[in-house]
């Protein structure tokens, strides 16, 4: 714990900014995790600025139109039973993927456990449930195109740019959602044949990462889209 | 041993997190029968971030590696605060400017239609 200066035991985790310099400047590999976590965690990092810049520009030009935004919480508004609850799908899409994230991280807990048989098992039920949310954002998709007639370049409820943004957005996160599925899907196909009894189960981990980044994503994209 | 066998976690830690994240997701999800002002804003941005410090925290075990990655990784996005301060400051002077020149000028009553 206590040796500070000197390069730290690998995995250990003692505290403070000196473990930053010796990592930096140890003439060695300075992230000391398996490389694909580490390139994992930098593509994430990409993608962040990708997402940020999508939000950005949304914010850029919900506060540049003088003409009225069109309120999400009727937009996405169900009608239940003759009651119209607000944001409803949306709701259900956003317990679906943190429902997702818990599948995941279990999936890697078992991974590391080597129980491989419950780590593919929980891979695919996360799979399923996000392939379960790309339905729901179609569903969604058609209801917004067919009924209310929003178009990338117009819409009958107020800012023509809703639709451009909206669709952008989300389309964006959904073929991310579709991505993760498919990654969820092969891995854990390779999982459960075996594949990795050798070279361990980190693999799992990262998968995971991804899929809990899409999940994180989808935060900030209720937060702001649907809710603000 | 943790180096042996990676993130190794007790389950009863997930099942936590898990939990408190469907809260968080239904607390959040409450924010919409507020009225728009400041109150439900705080509230959104609150429950926004904790959100994300848990997913990221616990669930992408990021609270367990090494400040190396931690601030390699989550270091970066700080200069995209930048970014949305100028884009947020442009886009009022775009609204402000579209309200100027390109929005019907109010004349005063009774100097309508001679010209």
């Amino acid at each position: 714990m206590a040796q500070t200066g000197t390069t730290a035991a690998h995995g250990s985790i003692e505290p403070g900014w000196q473990t930053i310099v010796t990592d930096w400047s140890a003439d060695k590999q300075t992230f000391q995790v398996p490389w694909g976590k580490a390139m994992m965690w930098i593509f994430l990092l990409s993608d962040t600025f990708i997402f940020t810049c999508f939000l950005t520009g949304y914010m850029n030009v919900r506060v540049s139109t003088p003409v009225p935004w069109p309120n999400p919480s009727e937009v996405f508004a169900l009608t239940v039973g003759g009651v119209s609850v607000p944001l409803l799908l949306i709701g259900i899409m956003t317990f679906d993927l943190i429902t997702s994230s818990g599948t995941m991280a279990l999936a890697v807990n078992y991974g590391y456990r080597r129980d491989r048989g419950r780590a593919a098992a929980l891979m695919l039920i996360t799979a399923a449930i996000g392939a379960i949310f790309v339905g729901m954002q179609a569903f969604e998709w058609t209801k917004l195109i067919v009924e209310e007639g929003i178009r990338p370049w117009g819409n009958p409820m107020g800012a023509s740019q809703f639709g451009a943004t909206f669709f952008m957005i989300t389309g964006f996160h959904g073929l991310h959602v579709s991505a993760g599925v498919v990654y969820l899907t092969i891995v854990a196909m390779k999982v459960l044949r075996g594949d990795y009894e050798k070279k361990g189960y980190e693999i799992v981990e990262i998968v995971g990462l991804y899929w809990h980044f899409v999940d994180l994503v989808w935060v900030f994209i209720f937060a702001f889209f649907y809710l603000w | 041993m943790s180096e042996a066998i990676g993130q190794q976690h007790p389950l009863k830690l997930y099942f936590w997190i898990w939990g408190l994240l469907f809260l968080l997701s239904a607390f959040s999800y409450a924010t919409d029968f507020l009225d728009h002002g400041f109150v439900r804003w705080g509230l959104i941005l609150t429950f926004m971030f904790l959100k994300a410090g848990f997913i990221i925290a616990i669930f992408m075990h990021m609270k367990w590696e090494r400040l190396a990655l931690i601030w390699a990784i989550l270091g970066p996005p700080a200069v995209l605060l930048v970014l949305i301060g100028l884009m947020a400051v442009e886009g009022d002077y775009t609204e402000g400017t579209r309200l100027n020149f390109f929005s019907d000028p109010i004349v005063p009553e009774g100097h309508g239609a001679e010209h």
